[in-house]
C-alpha cells in the first residue's frame, strides 16, 4: 500500500503541468474557469493540442496512435487538466467509439476511422436513446433493413449530444425482431450528411442547446459501416458503456469545483463576514471535502484494478453513483453560496465577452445554470437507478 | 501508487483471520464479554503469542510494526470478530505512548505488554471534558523522586483490568489547555487510587478512576510537554477504531446480503424487491468509501501534525456517518430478527454506532477538520 507518486509518476505529473501551463492557451482556460460556453472550434483546438502531444487517445493501443496510459496516469491527467481549466475531452469519438473499433471493428474500419478521430476530421455523436427507449435501451425501435447494397434506416434518436456539430453518428439499430430484444440490435456508423437525416435541437432548462433529436427517414447506409456482426450490437454497446465510465467518478471536476465553491464562499458576505467563516456553511463544505478525499482513493482503487486497459466492471457503477452525488452536492452549495446573486439570468454572458451592465459579479452569473445543467449527471450514461440495478445484480447477486 | 497490501501485511491479516475463525466464535465473544473482566485472558494471551501486540508497536521498543497499515490491517480483522480483548487500550494507546516517551527504564514493562502479561490503560479524559484532549484539571505534585496525583478521570477503556494507568495531569497548576500537560505511570494498587469499572452498551469495558493524592507516580517523558504525544496517541486510537468499524461493516454487509437472499415474503426472496436492492447498493457504496478513508488515514499517520490530524479527523467523521448508516440500514433491511440479542448482527450494529462516542464524534471531528485545513 503506497499512496505517494513514484518518481516516474511524479515526472509524468510535471509533464502534464508543463502542458497545461504552456501549451493550452490562457484564454481557453479562462473561458472554462468562467463557465463560458465553448464553441466547436474551442473543442477542436484542445483535441488538436492533445493529439500533437500524443495524448488524445489515452486508452487506445500504441499501434493505433494511442498512449495506453495506466490508471494512475489517467488520474493525474484528469486532476491536473481539470484543476487548471482545460476543457474536457469530447468523449464520443475518442473514448467511446474508438475502443469499440479497436476491439470489434475490422482492420479497414480501424485504418479509416481511427486516424480521423485523432486528427479531428470526424466529429462523432452517439445514437443510443430514443423517445421510447431511455433506461430500457433494449426496447429501441430505429430499424435498419438490408435492401440490396445497403441498409435502409428509419426512426428517431434523442438526447443526442453535439449532433449539431457531428460529421458521423454511431447508432444502435434494430436489425431483427426475433428472439430476445437484445439479440436483434446492430451497431451501425452513419454519415450525418446522408440524405434523410434531420437534426432538431432541444433547448434545456438552463437555456443551452447541447442535445438534439435526430430523425432518420429512409437513410441509406453502406454495409461496410456495420461494426462486427449483425445482431451483436448490444455486446458492443455494453463494452462501450464500461469505457464511457472509466472517468465517470469525475474527481478532477469535483476537486476543481470544490475550489470554485470555496472561492465563492470567501467572497460572499454573510452577517458582515465571509460566508466561509459561517460555521454552518463551513461544515457543509468540509463534509463534502471529506467525502471527496475518500472518493479520490475509491476511484484510484477501482481504476487501478482495471489496469492494462481492461475495462472496469460493474465497480464503475459505484464510481458513477457516488461521483455524481458529490458533484451535484458541490453544485448545490455553489448556488446556495451566492444567495440572491444566483438569480440573474443573462444569456449573453455565457458566450464570452459582453458589454452589458450586469447586476452581480461576473462569476455569479453561470452558477445556477451550471447547477441545473448538471442535474443530467445522475441521469445520463445509465441513470443512477440503472447503475444500482447493475450493482445489485452483478456484484451483490440479488 | 500501489493499492495492494504488502506481503507482510497480507500474511499478518491471514494469520489473524485464521486464528479468529478457528478460535473466536461469536458465542465465545459473547461469553467473554459477559465475564467480570469483560474479555478472555486466555484469548488475549493467545493473540499476544500470535504476535499481534508486537505488530502494533515499533521496532525501537521490541515490536515489529506500529505503522499506520499495521494498525489498520490488525483492527480490520479484530472488527470482523468484535474482539473484546484490550488491544486498543494496552497496545495501540499505552504501548505506543511508552515507546514514544520512555527511555530504557521501561523496556521491561513494554516487553511484558508485548508478551501479554501486563495491561495498561490510558486515563486522559475527565468529567466535563467530553472529547476535548486539553481539558485537564488533574494535578501532579513532585514529592522527592515521585509524583502525587490528584483528580478524577473517566472514559478509561479497560480500566477494571489494567495493571497500570497512564495519567495525564498538570504539574504547573497555572498552566492552561495544551501547555503544561505531562504523562505519569501509576500502578493500579496505589493507595488513594480507586477504580469504578463498568460494561458499555456495545459489550466492551470502560471505567473511571479517582486519584486522592495517590503517591508513587512516575513521570514519563519531560515535564509539561505531553500534549503532542497524547494527540498522536489519540490519532492512532482513532485509526484503529475506524479500521475496526470498517471490518465490522463488512460483516454487517455479508449478513444482510445473505438474509436478503434467503428470507421469503410475498412468495419471493425479499432481495428481489428493488427498493431493498437499491438500499443495499447504497450500503455497499458507503462501505467502499469507508475503506478508502481508512487507507487515507493509515497512510498519513506518521506525517506532519496538520496532515495527520486533518486526515484522521476526516476519516473519523466519515466513519462516524457511515457506521451509523450501515448499522441502521442493516437492522432495517433485516427487520425484527436484527432487533434480537441472540442474532450476532445486533452486536455489530451496536459497536458501529457506539464507536462514534469514542475519541471524538462526527461533529467534533468535522469541526477539527475545519480547524486543521483553514
Amino acid at each position: 500500500m503506497d499512496l505517494t507518486l513514484s518518481p516516474q509518476e511524479q515526472a509524468f505529473q510535471d509533464e502534464v503541468r508543463d502542458f497545461t501551463a504552456n501549451t493550452v492557451p490562457g484564454w481557453l482556460k479562462q473561458k472554462v474557469l468562467e463557465h463560458r460556453h465553448l464553441t466547436k472550434q474551442d473543442h477542436e483546438l484542445y483535441h488538436q493540442l492533445l493529439n500533437e502531444k500524443g495524448w488524445l487517445a489515452q486508452s487506445w493501443p500504441v499501434k493505433y496512435g494511442g498512449c495506453a496510459w495506466s490508471a494512475v496516469q489517467k488520474h493525474i491527467f484528469e486532476q491536473e487538466t481539470a484543476a487548471t481549466g482545460c476543457p474536457r475531452i469530447v468523449p464520443f469519438g475518442v473514448n467511446m467509439l474508438g475502443p469499440v473499433l479497436v476491439k470489434f471493428g475490422d482492420e479497414a474500419q480501424r485504418r479509416h476511422f481511427l486516424p480521423r478521430i485523432l486528427d479531428g476530421s470526424d466529429w462523432w455523436c452517439q445514437g443510443y436513446s430514443e423517445p421510447g427507449a431511455g433506461s430500457d435501451l433494449a426496447s429501441l425501435k430505429t430499424s435498419a433493413v438490408r435492401n440490396g447494397n445497403h441498409y435502409v434506416v428509419n426512426g428517431q434518436k434523442t438526447w443526442t449530444s453535439y449532433a449539431q456539430h457531428a460529421d458521423w453518428i454511431f447508432c444502435l439499430v434494430r436489425t431483427s425482431t426475433e428472439g430476445k430484444r437484445q439479440a436483434g440490435i446492430s451497431f451501425l456508423l452513419i454519415d450525418m450528411k446522408s440524405k434523410g437525416i434531420e437534426v432538431r435541437p432541444i433547448k434545456l432548462l438552463d437555456g443551452t442547446c447541447e442535445v438534439n433529436e435526430v430523425f432518420f427517414n429512409n437513410v441509406e447506409v453502406p454495409p461496410e459501416n456495420l461494426i462486427g456482426q449483425e445482431n451483436m450490437g448490444w455486446t458492443y454497446a455494453k463494452y462501450l458503456l464500461t469505457h464511457e465510465r472509466t472517468g465517470i467518478a469525475g474527481v478532477g471536476f469535483a476537486s476543481h469545483y470544490l475550489n470554485v465553491l470555496k472561492n465563492i464562499a470567501s467572497r460572499q458576505m454573510a452577517n458582515a463576514k465571509p460566508l466561509c467563516k459561517d460555521p454552518l456553511f463551513a461544515a457543509r463544505v468540509a463534509q463534502l471535502e471529506i467525502d471527496l478525499l475518500a472518493m479520490k482513493t475509491t476511484n484510484l482503487r477501482v481504476v487501478s484494478g482495471a489496469d492494462n486497459n481492461a475495462a472496469p466492471g460493474p465497480e464503475s457503477s459505484m464510481l458513477k453513483i457516488k461521483g455524481t452525488i458529490i458533484r451535484q452536492e458541490i453544485n448545490d452549495l455553489m448556488r446556495r453560496a451566492l444567495g440572491p446573486d444566483a438569480l440573474p439570468f443573462i444569456e449573453s454572458c455565457f458566450e464570452g465577452e459582453h458589454t452589458q451592465d450586469i447586476p452581480v459579479d461576473d462569476y455569479a452569473i453561470p452558477v445556477a445554470s451550471h447547477y441545473f445543467n448538471e442535474r443530467k449527471l445522475s441521469i445520463y450514461g445509465g441513470s443512477n437507478e440503472i447503475q444500482r440495478g447493475i450493482i445489485s445484480k452483478m456484484i451483490i447477486g440479488l | 501508487m500501489d493499492f495492494n497490501r504488502s506481503d507482510d501485511h497480507r500474511l499478518l491479516a491471514e494469520s489473524l483471520s485464521r486464528y479468529l475463525h478457528d478460535n473466536y466464535s461469536h458465542s465465545h465473544r459473547m461469553e467473554s464479554s459477559a465475564t467480570d473482566t469483560g474479555y478472555s485472558p486466555d484469548s488475549y494471551t493467545a493473540l499476544c503469542e500470535l504476535g499481534i501486540v508486537g505488530a502494533l508497536l515499533p521496532e525501537s521498543c521490541g515490536g515489529y510494526g506500529g505503522g499506520g497499515y499495521d494498525i489498520s490491517v490488525v483492527f480490520e480483522e479484530l472488527g470482523k470478530a468484535l474482539v473484546v480483548e484490550p488491544l486498543l487500550s494496552t497496545a495501540v494507546m499505552c504501548g505506543n505512548l511508552l515507546a514514544d516517551l520512555s527511555n530504557d527504564t521501561h523496556r521491561e514493562l513494554i516487553e511484558q505488554i508485548i508478551k501479554g502479561s501486563t495491561t495498561v490503560a490510558l486515563a486522559n479524559y475527565e468529567p466535563g471534558s467530553r472529547y476535548q484532549l486539553d481539558h485537564i484539571n488533574c494535578t501532579a505534585t513532585k514529592n522527592g523522586d515521585h509524583w502525587v496525583l490528584h483528580g478524577h478521570k473517566n472514559q478509561i477503556l479497560n480500566a477494571g483490568t489494567a495493571d497500570y494507568f497512564i495519567v495525564i495531569a498538570r504539574s504547573d497548576k497555572q498552566s492552561q489547555l495544551q501547555k503544561g500537560l505531562s504523562c505519569y505511570l501509576i500502578p493500579k494498587d496505589t493507595p488513594g487510587l480507586s477504580i469504578n469499572s463498568y460494561p458499555t452498551i456495545d459489550g466492551y469495558q470502560s471505567g473511571d478512576i479517582s486519584l486522592e493524592n495517590a503517591k508513587n507516580a512516575i513521570l514519563l517523558g519531560s515535564d509539561g510537554n505531553a500534549y503532542n504525544t497524547l494527540e498522536k496517541c489519540i490519532a492512532r486510537a482513532n485509526l484503529a477504531l475506524c479500521a475496526e468499524a470498517y471490518g465490522a461493516m463488512t460483516v454487517c454487509k455479508e449478513l444482510t446480503i445473505e438474509y436478503l437472499q434467503t428470507r421469503k415474503q410475498f412468495g419471493v426472496e425479499i432481495g428481489k424487491f428493488q427498493v431493498l436492492q437499491h438500499r443495499m447498493v447504497d450500503v455497499l457504496i458507503e462501505i467502499e468509501q469507508a475503506k478508502s478513508s481508512v487507507i487515507n488515514a493509515a497512510s498519513h499517520i506518521d506525517d506532519s501534525r496538520a496532515t495527520r490530524e486533518s486526515q484522521i479527523s476526516a476519516t473519523k467523521n466519515l466513519i462516524g456517518r457511515t457506521a451509523k448508516f450501515v448499522a441502521e440500514e442493516s437492522i432495517q433491511l433485516h427487520g425484527g430478527i436484527a432487533m434480537t440479542w441472540e442474532y450476532s448482527l445486533s452486536h455489530y450494529a451496536k459497536r458501529l454506532v457506539m464507536i462514534d462516542h469514542l475519541f471524538g464524534d462526527t461533529d467534533y471531528h468535522l469541526q477539527r477538520y475545519i480547524e486543521f485545513t483553514t
